[in-house]
């Protein structure tokens, strides 16, 4: 008897119907399983991991935050080479506002986030316009620009920065809001993305034109997604200013930019998961190789080819794909 | 201006560097007109399509829709005002489900207007509009990805959007082109449709036999400019237009 092999989706009935998943708790447990665990997860590593390793897992968090702040933007058809420049300036009000006016993080944390979402969207308004590569070399540039500004002017503390900014508390209540935070903005942009709001954005991804010639204004649009993602990145940037007590002009450093592009190319872009498992990956793993010394860097790249060559599509295309699928040998009469 | 004129092209010109575009061509459409464009490749129909939906800034010349004027204006107000049109180059929104792309359209604020501010059941109503264009409706065609369509279905797909719309003029960018004659043959009765319901239609062709079947009037251009204006089979014995298309012997 011959055996031929089949692959299978798994209920795409029960997925793309909620009151119909509801009826079985087989279905539920499904749903659930790849949402809560993960969850579970990051809470019980938080709980067991030493003070390094803590702080660590925030930093990883906010790096997530600014990968899916790429990703967002990437949705709505803008691709941004400068996470930077939202990091920096929700880094600087947060900051500014502790140090001038003695206010405390709790409330400088979400004045910088909706600040930051302002300023920035302010700022990029103009060049909204411009598509692809010439977008993205602005948002490059200008994270580059504003350091050299504050370096001339000396404003904020000049090339010193300004330090002894207030904390939130110990590290363990800093992990607990990065968590949480992580959370949150991960299953909200992710059932936005799936509402008709979403499908909007991702229309002006595929085909900005055909979007315009329904009659819909895209810069409206894509103002708002530019507003969302950098809200997200300059929060990222205000929560590290309090962890570190210091903000200074490294906030607009390249690596605020690019790591959060390299943890989308392992994760997979567009499902705002992946480029949070991204930086799960890269940021402890970067930790992990610092012993090495001058190696570290290369074993990096190294690492980070393999993953994006192998799976190409994302680490996070495929666990889900794997996860919705099953593989089974049925018999073949012949 | 008659009460009957819906849009009016006033010496519309579109320079790209050297090129003459589209070079002075006027041209009046009267409400549920099915007026036809055609000419050879590269002589600016699809230049004169972006210069009435607002997808190309003229260089001169001016379009009124309905007594108003608005030349230069923004694709997605011309869109909302009540011209849509289809593209040539067809591109769907890959990501999304076959019927899915007509949501885009369906929430428009054009959309919210037409339906008193409400915008009731977004997915049945795309669900049968792509009945209407010819989509079989409870098929996985509809739920499938756009990206993975045939042809035929895509230009389906880009009528379908133009009508979400409730538009006034249906601008149509060779609708036809890369269709089959069965496909063409399925498509004429839903474009006869659109006439029936009062629509106006611009239908720049280049499948001339089943053009000159609906089309009320033609006009041709060729190199930019329109060399000839009337109904399908007086224009195609103009020895202009002759020339143009079949090309000429005196000339040298
Ligand atoms: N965006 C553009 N930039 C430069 N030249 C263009 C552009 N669009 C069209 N053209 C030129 O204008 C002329 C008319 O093109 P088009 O309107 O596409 O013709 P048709 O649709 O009749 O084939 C061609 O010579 C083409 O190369
Ligand atoms: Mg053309």
């Amino acid at each position: 008897m011959a055996q031929r092999k089949e692959r299978i989706d798994r209920g795409i009935k029960v997925r793309s119907d909620d009151v119909f998943a509801l009826t079985s708790w087989r279905e539920m447990a499904y749903l659930a399983f790849p949402r809560v665990v993960p969850v579970v997860l990051l809470f019980l590593l938080g709980a067991v991991a030493s003070i390094y390793w803590e702080r660590v897992l925030v930093t990883t968090c906010m790096f997530a935050l600014l990968a899916i702040s790429w990703d967002i933007l990437a949705s709505a058809g803008m691709v941004s080479l400068g996470q930077a420049l939202f990091f920096g300036v929700g880094a600087y009000i947060a900051g500014t506002l502790n140090h001038y006016f003695g206010i405390s993080p709790w409330l400088t944390i979400p004045i910088a986030t909706l600040g930051g979402g302002v300023v920035c969207t302010l700022v990029l308004l103009p060049v909204l316009r411009l598509r692809g590569i010439y977008f993205a070399m602005v948002t490059m540039i200008l994270p580059l620009m504003i350091e050299r500004v504050i370096e001339a002017t000396k404003i904020f503390g000049g090339t010193e920065g300004i330090s002894g900014l207030n904390t939130l508390g110990n590290v363990h209540t800093e992990f607990l809001v990065a968590a949480v935070m992580v959370w949150v903005v991960l299953f909200s942009f992710r059932r936005m993305m799936s509402t008709d709001y979403g499908l909007l954005l991702k229309g002006i991804n595929d085909n900005d034109r055909a979007v315009m010639s329904a009659g819909m204004n895209i810069y409206y649009y894509k103002a708002q997604a530019l507003f969302l993602s950098s809200a997200v990145g300059a929060f990222a940037g205000a929560f590290m200013t309090h962890a570190y007590q210091f903000v200074g002009m490294p906030v607009f450093a390249l690596d605020y930019s690019i790591i959060p592009i390299a943890s989308v190319a392992v994760g997979g872009a567009g499902t705002l998961a992946g480029p949070m498992l991204g930086s799960f990956i890269l940021v402890p793993l970067s930790e992990l190789l610092r012993g090495l010394g001058g190696l570290r860097v290369v074993i990096y790249a190294v690492i980070l080819v393999v993953c994006t060559v192998g799976l190409p599509e994302g680490i996070f295309h495929y666990l889900s794909r794997k996860y919705n699928q099953f593989e089974r040998w049925v018999k073949v009469e012949r | 201006m008659s009460e009957k004129t819906i849009l009016q092209a006033q010496d519309l010109s579109k320079n790209f560097g050297g090129v003459k575009a589209v070079d002075g061509v006027s041209f009046s459409l009267r409400r549920n007109e099915v007026l036809g464009v055609i000419g050879p490749n590269g002589s600016g129909k699809t230049t004169l399509a972006n210069l009435i939906t607002g997808f190309v800034k003229p260089s001169r010349g001016k379009v009124i829709f309905d007594g108003k004027n608005i030349t230069g204006m923004a694709p997605y107000k011309v869109a909302d005002l009540g011209i849509a049109r289809s593209f040539q180059m067809v591109k769907p929104f890959y990501q999304l489900p076959a019927f899915k792309n007509l949501n885009v359209a369906l929430l428009s604020p054009r959309l919210r207007r037409l339906s008193g501010g409400r915008f009731g059941d977004r997915d049945a109503m795309a669900k049968d509009l792509l009945e209407e264009v010819g989509f079989e409706r409870d098929s996985w065609v509809i739920t499938h990805q756009a990206a993975s369509l045939p042809h035929g279905y895509l230009k389906r797909l880009e009528l379908a959007k133009c009508m979400a719309l409730q538009p006034e003029i249906i601008v149509l960018d060779e609708l036809f082109s890369g269709l089959s004659l069965a496909e063409v043959a399925s498509m004429v009765p839903v474009i006869e449709k659109l006439v029936a319901q009062g629509k106006t239609l611009v239908m720049i062709e280049h499948r001339l036999k089943e053009l000159f079947r609906i089309a009320d009037r033609v006009i041709v251009l060729n190199f930019g400019q329109k060399i000839a204006e009337g109904v399908p089979a007086e224009v195609m014995e103009d020895p202009q237009v002759r020339g143009a298309y079949l090309g000429s012997e005196a000339e040298e």
